[in-house]
């Protein structure tokens, strides 16, 4: 069995990062990711990579693109407010078809909010918070391993379909310490033949996002985009579930909240309540089909997330259609309490 | 016989979408001929940016990369931070280098990044249809200062080269001009020298190059070219500030 270690979530991103071949980190300061550049700016000269601490959060998407586009696997992170200000380059970024790794580590908000954990920036990030018709690939780790393995697969996913990846967790996630097992080193990165490094022996290569003739170029670029979307709507859909099997009603959760509801299911099962979990894991392409099936026959879906409901809109999307949903959340930085999610199943059945 | 002049061939040869009199398309010609004499077409990366040059990528036959308004110079960061031995160049316009991009500019100055910033000085927004711009000149009269530029208001033209010979790490700042022959030929020595230090490793080059836009001045081309001299530059002096990292002292 493989060892286990014990790191931070934030820094077990950041390893996991350097063993997906990451060579380039650009990042600005902010609470509660800290941990993030810290860790990159220690272990990126130690491997021949680079570090740089940018001037702003727009600075640092703008280095990423253009790493990204000469080719390196690249990785930026940030927290909320930091995350607002990156959507500039995350829009550009998508338009000329650049990969890398976005984090979010969710503080409450909004604003300035605070520095604790938070689901607030879920709208922001599965409906692209930036300008134009495009997407991200969003995955919502429950735990340290998952931020470690689901690092790992933003990087690959990120450089297979040339979109940006972003990790979306929280600041209790972040800081929060746990065992686990160390991903494989990848070994095998994939070429990336339309990068920039000098038109020598071919033709000049340019990478922009402006196509300004409406009716030839642009439309045919946005149906070029759907089409890659499509495909990762169709195929790369990631969830888990938990005592599902023979639940009578679902509780639907990702992240920080989906701990919370698992401890809530455990005491309910106790009592003969039979509760269970769907949990998306992919939150954009989010695993609607999957939602729907597991959750037809249910007396209630029940969502849960650390904000005034954004998630819940993606559950009336699928399982709604066919079932009875009800929404719980706290926002401003606080966790959903077990006594309410316990409470509130009850009064189902 | 000896071929003393032909059409570069870093230039793409094709019809120009920039106006009458504009200074865009000599200093692309400039520029290209600069890249042809150092061989260094087929190493070169170019970052347009946001504004009447974003189609630069159109006429120069090197590798491009468009960045966001303003973010050329943390674009060309990226690009040269793993592109060690290619040729970066950020080409950028007043509004995009001295307003919204002002926080991008000077932090690769002052970091020293291996790259050549070009800054096409012509005091107004060209490509949105001719706004105030950082750098337009006093009681100079725009789409939005159309009363002309009230310094008491919207504060004096910010001079870029004074600004970033502030800073300690830039190994090479000249302001030049396309207004006339004899600068315009000033201008590709500087275009040379600055691109020749990046070659060599020295480090951070910055030219501005004061140019025309006749179109958004409302005058024709011949007046846009006296413009630049005779109100243009005496406030932003045409002089080499920095050479191979020496302050030059005037």
């Amino acid at each position: 069995m493989d060892k286990k270690i014990l790191m931070k979530g934030n820094e077990a991103i950041g390893e996991a990062a350097i063993l997906a071949g990451c060579t380039h980190y650009f990042g600005y300061p902010i609470t509660p990711q800290n941990e993030i550049p810290a860790y990159m700016s220690k272990r990126l000269p130690q491997i021949g990579g680079c570090f740089l601490q940018a001037e702003s959060e727009i600075a640092a998407i703008s280095m990423v693109m253009g790493a990204s586009a000469s080719g390196a696997r690249v990785m930026t992170s940030s927290s909320s407010p930091g995350i607002a200000l990156k959507q500039e380059g995350i829009s550009y970024m998508s338009g000329a078809q650049l990969p890398a790794v976005v984090v979010n580590m969710q503080r409450g908000g909004p604003g300035l909010g605070n520095i604790a954990g938070s689901q607030g920036d879920y709208f922001q990030a599965t409906r692209g918070g930036g300008n134009g018709d495009y997407r991200t690939i969003v995955f919502g780790p429950g735990n340290v391993q998952e931020l470690a393995d689901y690092t790992i697969k933003a990087f690959e996913l990120a450089d297979k379909y040339r979109m940006v990846s972003m990790i979306l967790g929280d600041g209790f996630l972040g800081q929060m310490a746990e065992g686990f097992v160390l991903p494989d080193k990848v070994e095998r990165l994939p070429e990336k033949p339309w990068a920039l490094n000098g038109a020598k022996g071919r033709a000049p290569r340019t990478i922009a996002s402006l196509k300004l003739k409406p009716d030839e170029l642009l439309e045919q670029h946005n149906l070029d985009l759907k089409k890659v979307y499509d495909e990762v709507s169709e195929k790369e859909t990631i969830f888990d579930t938990y005592m599902a099997d023979d639940a009578e009603v679902l509780i639907v959760a990702y992240g920080t909240s989906s701990r919370v509801c698992r401890k809530a299911i455990r005491v309910l099962r106790e009592s003969g309540i039979k509760a269970g979990m769907f949990r998306p894991i992919t939150l954009w392409p989010y695993p609607y089909k999957d939602l729907t099936d597991i959750s037809k026959g249910m007396k209630k879906v029940l969502a849960v997330e650390m904000s005034h409901g954004q998630m819940v809109e993606d559950v009336y999307m699928s399982a709604g259609r066919f079932v009875d949903v009800d929404f719980y959340g706290r926002a401003g930085g606080m966790l959903p309490k077990v006594e309410t999610i316990i409470e509130k199943v009850k009064s189902y059945v | 016989m000896c071929k003393i002049y032909s059409y570069p061939e870093s230039l793409v040869d094709t019809k120009t979408h920039y106006c009458a009199g504009c200074g865009h398309g000599i200093v692309h010609k400039l520029l290209a001929e600069c890249l042809d004499e150092l061989e260094l077409r087929e190493d070169t990366i170019l970052v347009a940016p946001v504004g009447c040059s974003v189609l630069a990528y159109n006429y120069l036959k090197v590798d491009g990369l468009e960045a966001a308004h303003g973010r050329a110079p943390a674009v060309a960061t990226g690009i040269k931070r793993v592109n060690k031995d290619k040729i970066v160049i950020s080409y950028q316009g007043d509004g995009d280098l001295l307003a919204i991009g002002t926080g991008e500019t000077i932090h690769a100055a002052n970091r020293g990044e291996n790259i050549t910033v070009i800054f096409i000085n012509n005091a107004i927004y060209g490509m949105t249809g001719g706004q105030m711009a950082p750098t337009t000149m006093e009681n100079q009269v725009t789409k939005t200062s159309p009363y002309g530029r009230d310094v008491s208001d919207v504060g004096y033209p910010i001079r870029a080269c004074e600004l970033i010979n502030t800073l300690e790490n830039p190994v090479y700042i000249e302001r030049c001009s396309v207004h006339d022959v004899k600068n315009i030929n000033r201008t590709k020595k500087a275009l040379k020298k600055a691109l020749q230090y990046q070659k060599d490793g020295k480090g951070y080059s910055f030219v501005e190059v004061l140019s025309m836009c006749p179109t958004n001045w409302g005058v024709k081309p011949q007046a846009g070219a006296d413009w630049v001299r005779d109100v243009m530059v005496p406030y932003y002096p045409l002089k080499l500030f920095r050479d191979n990292k020496e302050k030059i002292n005037d």
